[in-house]
């Protein structure tokens, strides 16, 4: 652990953009929950011993300001960017506080150790933010409170236990007196904070599981909320950027530059890393400036991790998936497969194949950047790890991190897109345009920059084998799974096994009593960026197994909910997921039926991401060749939640995206290039798609696990089994808009 | 300069005359409660009011506005119908991450001044506007608590 914290981050730019010492994955993932992705990410303290000193989540000055009026106000370790964070903080604290959440606000902390809360570390991402901070963040409203009270015990001259508190007021009910905790915050957060501080009894939760109104909502329906996008400095520049034809090349000349300066408004032209930059007084001139440029490029290397090359394609890297013939590794072993094969009744097999997906965040990448008269540099930048940003651009700017102060506004929307994928981001762009202008500069992608630049999720393949036994059931499973995940290609080091877990999630560690296994994965690199995407390898890999567990009890006689309650027989969690999704769905009937005279019916799938527990049910038709998709039904366990009401909303949000991606997505390369650059082309989910959702939450009491992802995985293979019971036709291959359905 | 009334007051600004009216309002202007998208009126994220009609203003060049009044997010709560789809938001709880939901209410207020009483098949003929938090579903009831 302590080697992980201290190591270092690598240089933006290099395409492994963080190496890091040895780290006790068991250990960690013990502690943390059982994900991979957090212990993936390193944080950079700039004195690790300070670090080791300091208990994260403890200092109550660090998270906490209580103003003059009794308003709170909190420094996150983590951002807001839709999935309501900041109010489950409110709640959390406020809670134990003694504070009504309605009078919270709510911003992301600057780098420091303090925030250091997700296993030792700071990200926002593998919907880890509740669940790691949960306990923590209770028991520092706790301590808070206890520190006011001493403070008006002081104050009042009376014991501290004749006191008691009321929604931000110390109250001594023998005098009648009372102080508001605006009045005691100065003095009380100078006190030393007490060890063991009681927490408040889970039954006289008032806020805590509650729907909780959300603290942003009344910004994020007037225009004030202030994004990245939106902030400004006095005097600065914005920049436009025009990348590289083909990723790995650079900018070797500009053919016209006297007449791009001549332009309106233009300050300046450069050429970076991986692109061509023009600075001017608003962020249009820039841009229609950047597209006068003519630049030489260099030309493109045949092959490699940190190029794409001109006859580089999908589809030939999928083909490049199936002709693997390099090692394999167990991934998940039980059994002996091999030998159920041998004598098996009935064996069936299949390819599945997803694509790459970009992010499609709605708000493009930016960022700002200042230096200060005192040397220190100011970064603006949608960011889910402050600590790695901070890392990387003191690096890029020559600096120290501790002269580096990031700043973290809310993201309009994130779903992975915000870690530091190499040239994938602005920030070092920005860094060099304000060090050549001498002025503060804001970069701007535009939104055909972003989907030519974006990082993706990596395309996927895997080949499925099952063996039927005479009982219809599954005797054994095969599962080869050739490609490479996010985990393995920027945190690879860390991985004690030649298994990227990011790759084979959802594949492995399934709950069905499936007797003998045998999941293998070879690693086979993408020469294109790629990315942590919501839900990760669950995205594809959920699709590819529970379309396939369809296929076996197609092939055994089964119908599909018999066939996982079968398997499932010893998990009473799982099995009361599938009465409640079967109740919240009135009842579970496959089909295909008949609505309006067309033809319908229904999937069902089971996921287990990030801790949580998820069983989906769609109901779906083909409409004039066209999927359509009416309902899912999503029955949702993650153990216990804070707000129900943003629980339930992010699993539709989660559905919308998984449904997004079973449909429509898909990031194409040809002839080394990227085919789309807008949403014209790169469909993603509209109105007219969007099925009615309804969820029910199960708090099973099982430690509480993640909530903004695990709602996706379950929605693709449920829309496909629903599609393969309607028409007879298995969709293998996503996006589903490419196949023909009859 | 070009003379542009937005929320009821005109700016004269020195900008090219094709120059997208989201940009003068972000850049020039300061108003950045209306956001940029895509560039090319497929997002829905930059519309904002024109005479009372929805417009993406990432593909309407500013010196097209001519003596047209101009209203933007800033002013939504000024407007009866904008205040009540606000209200309506809040209540209903539409937004995400809420990058396009300033298009989105834009797109509301001006669905509601035009049909005041929306069926389904109006919301989803007016209400283009992409989220990719897939709160699509939020927006219709909160257009539909709107309307009342």
């Amino acid at each position: 652990m302590k080697d992980f914290l201290t190591a270092p981050a690598a240089a933006p730019g290099s395409a492994v953009i963080a190496k890091a010492g040895p780290l006790s994955r068991r250990g960690f993932l013990g502690a943390a929950g059982g994900l991979a992705l957090v212990a993936m990410l390193p944080v950079r303290p700039s004195r690790a011993e300070t670090a080791a000193k300091l208990v994260p989540g403890t200092r109550v000055p660090a998270f906490l300001e209580i103003r003059p009026d009794g308003s709170v106000h909190v420094l996150s370790p983590f951002v807001e960017g839709g999935q309501g964070i900041a109010t489950g903080m409110a709640q959390t604290i406020g809670e134990e506080l003694d504070v009504n959440p309605a009078r919270f606000t709510v911003d992301c902390a600057p780098p420091g150790p303090d925030y250091a809360v997700v296993g030792g570390m700071r990200m926002t991402g593998g919907s880890f933010s509740t669940r790691s901070s949960y306990p923590l963040m209770r028991r520092l409203g706790a301590t808070a409170r206890e520190m006011l009270m001493r403070a008006a015990a002081t104050r009042l001259d009376v014991a501290q236990d004749t006191l008691t508190t009321e929604d931000g007021q110390v109250l001594h009910a023998a005098s009648g007196r009372s102080l508001g905790y605006g009045e005691l915050a100065e003095a009380a957060f100078a006190l030393e904070p007490a060890a063991d501080v009681p927490l408040r009894d889970p039954a006289t939760f008032r806020w805590i599981g509650k729907p909780v109104a959300r603290l942003d909502m009344r910004d994020k329906s007037t225009g004030r909320a202030v994004y990245a996008i939106d902030q400004k400095l006095d005097g600065m520049l914005y920049a436009a950027v025009r990348h590289a034809e083909y990723f790995g090349t650079k900018p070797l000349s500009i053919r016209n530059e006297a007449q791009v300066r001549a332009m309106p408004g233009v300050h300046s032209v450069h050429l970076l890393e991986a692109a061509v930059a023009v600075c001017a007084d608003s962020w249009w001139r820039a841009r229609k400036a950047v597209e006068t440029v003519q630049a030489e490029w260099s030309e493109p290397e045949a092959a490699g991790l940190d190029t794409v090359a001109k006859d580089f394609s999908s589809e030939g890297m999928l083909q490049a998936l199936r002709d693997y013939d390099g090692e394999t590794h167990p991934a998940e072993t039980e059994g002996d497969a091999a030998a159920a094969f041998t004598g098996a009744d009935k064996v069936i097999e299949a390819e599945y194949v997803a694509p790459y997906l970009a992010h499609g965040q709605l708000e493009p990448p930016s960022a700002m950047a200042r230096f200060n008269a005192d040397g220190t540099l100011e970064l603006w930048l949608p960011n889910q790890a402050p600590e790695m940003f901070q890392g990387s651009a003191a690096a890029a700017a020559g600096l120290e991190p501790a002269q580096v102060r990031i700043h973290s506004p809310m993201l309009g929307g994130f779903f992975g897109r915000h870690f530091i994928y190499g040239p994938g981001n602005p920030y070092p762009q920005a860094i060099a345009l304000a060090k050549a202008t001498g002025m503060p500069v804001k970069v701007i992608w535009s939104r055909e920059e972003e989907f030519l630049n974006d990082a993706v999720r990596p395309l996927s393949m895997s080949r499925f084998r099952a063996a039927i036994g005479a009982d219809g059931l599954p005797a054994a499973l095969e599962v080869r799974t050739i490609g490479e995940g996010p985990i393995g290609r920027y945190f690879g080091a860390m991985l004690q096994t030649p298994v990227d877990s990011s790759a084979v999630e959802g594949i492995v560690e399934k709950p069905y009593a499936i007797p003998n296994r045998a999941m293998v994965f070879g690693k086979r690199p993408h020469p294109v960026n790629i990315a942590f995407w919501r839900s990760v390898g669950h995205s594809m890999n959920d699709f590819f197994y529970e379309s396939f567990l369809d296929e076996i009890a197609d092939a055994g006689g089964q119908d599909p909910m018999a066939l996982r309650r079968a398997l499932l027989a010893r998990s009473a969690r799982h099995l009361a997921l599938l009465d409640a999704v079967e109740e919240l769905s009135g009842g579970w009937k496959r089909g295909p039926f008949e609505v309006d005279g067309r033809t319908r019916a229904r999937g069902l799938a089971m996921a287990s991401p990030f801790g949580s527990e998820t069983a989906t049910i769609a109901e779906a038709s083909v409409e004039d060749g066209a999927v359509k998709v009416h309902d899912v039904w999503v029955a949702f366990d993650p153990g216990s939640v804070v707000n129900p009401a943003i629980v339930k909303k992010q699993v539709e949000s989660a559905v919308a995206l998984g449904l997004s991606a079973a449909l429509y997505e898909e990031v194409v390369y040809e002839a080394g290039r990227r085919r789309d650059q807008n949403y014209d082309t790169y469909t993603i989910l509209t109105r007219d798609d969007m099925p009615r959702v309804h969820v029910t939450i199960l708090e099973s009491g099982a430690p509480m696990g993640g909530v903004g992802e695990p709602g996706l995985p379950g929605v693709l293979p449920a829309v496909g089994n629903a599609l393969a019971a309607a028409t007879g036709q298995r969709p293998r291959r996503l996006p589903m808009k490419n196949l023909s359905f009859s | 300069m070009i003379p542009l009334t937005v929320n009821g007051t005109t700016h004269h600004v020195d900008v090219e005359p094709d120059t997208p009216l989201l940009f003068v309002l972000r850049d020039t202007l300061g108003m950045t409660g209306t956001k940029y998208g895509c560039g090319i009126a497929q997002c829905g994220a930059c519309t904002v009011l024109v005479d009372g009609e929805a417009m993406r203003s990432c593909q309407f060049p500013v010196d097209a506005v001519g003596a047209s009044q101009v209203t933007t997010i800033e002013a939504i709560e000024e407007d009866a119908v904008g205040a009540r789809v606000v209200e309506a938001w809040v209540s209903v709880e539409a937004p995400q991450c809420g990058y396009c939901q300033s298009g989105q209410v834009m797109a509301a207020t001006a669905l509601l001044k035009a049909v005041p009483k929306p069926t389904d098949e109006d919301i989803a003929d007016a209400m283009t506007n992409l989220c990719r938090c897939g709160t699509y579903n939020m927006i219709a009831d909160a257009i539909r608590q709107a309307a009342g």
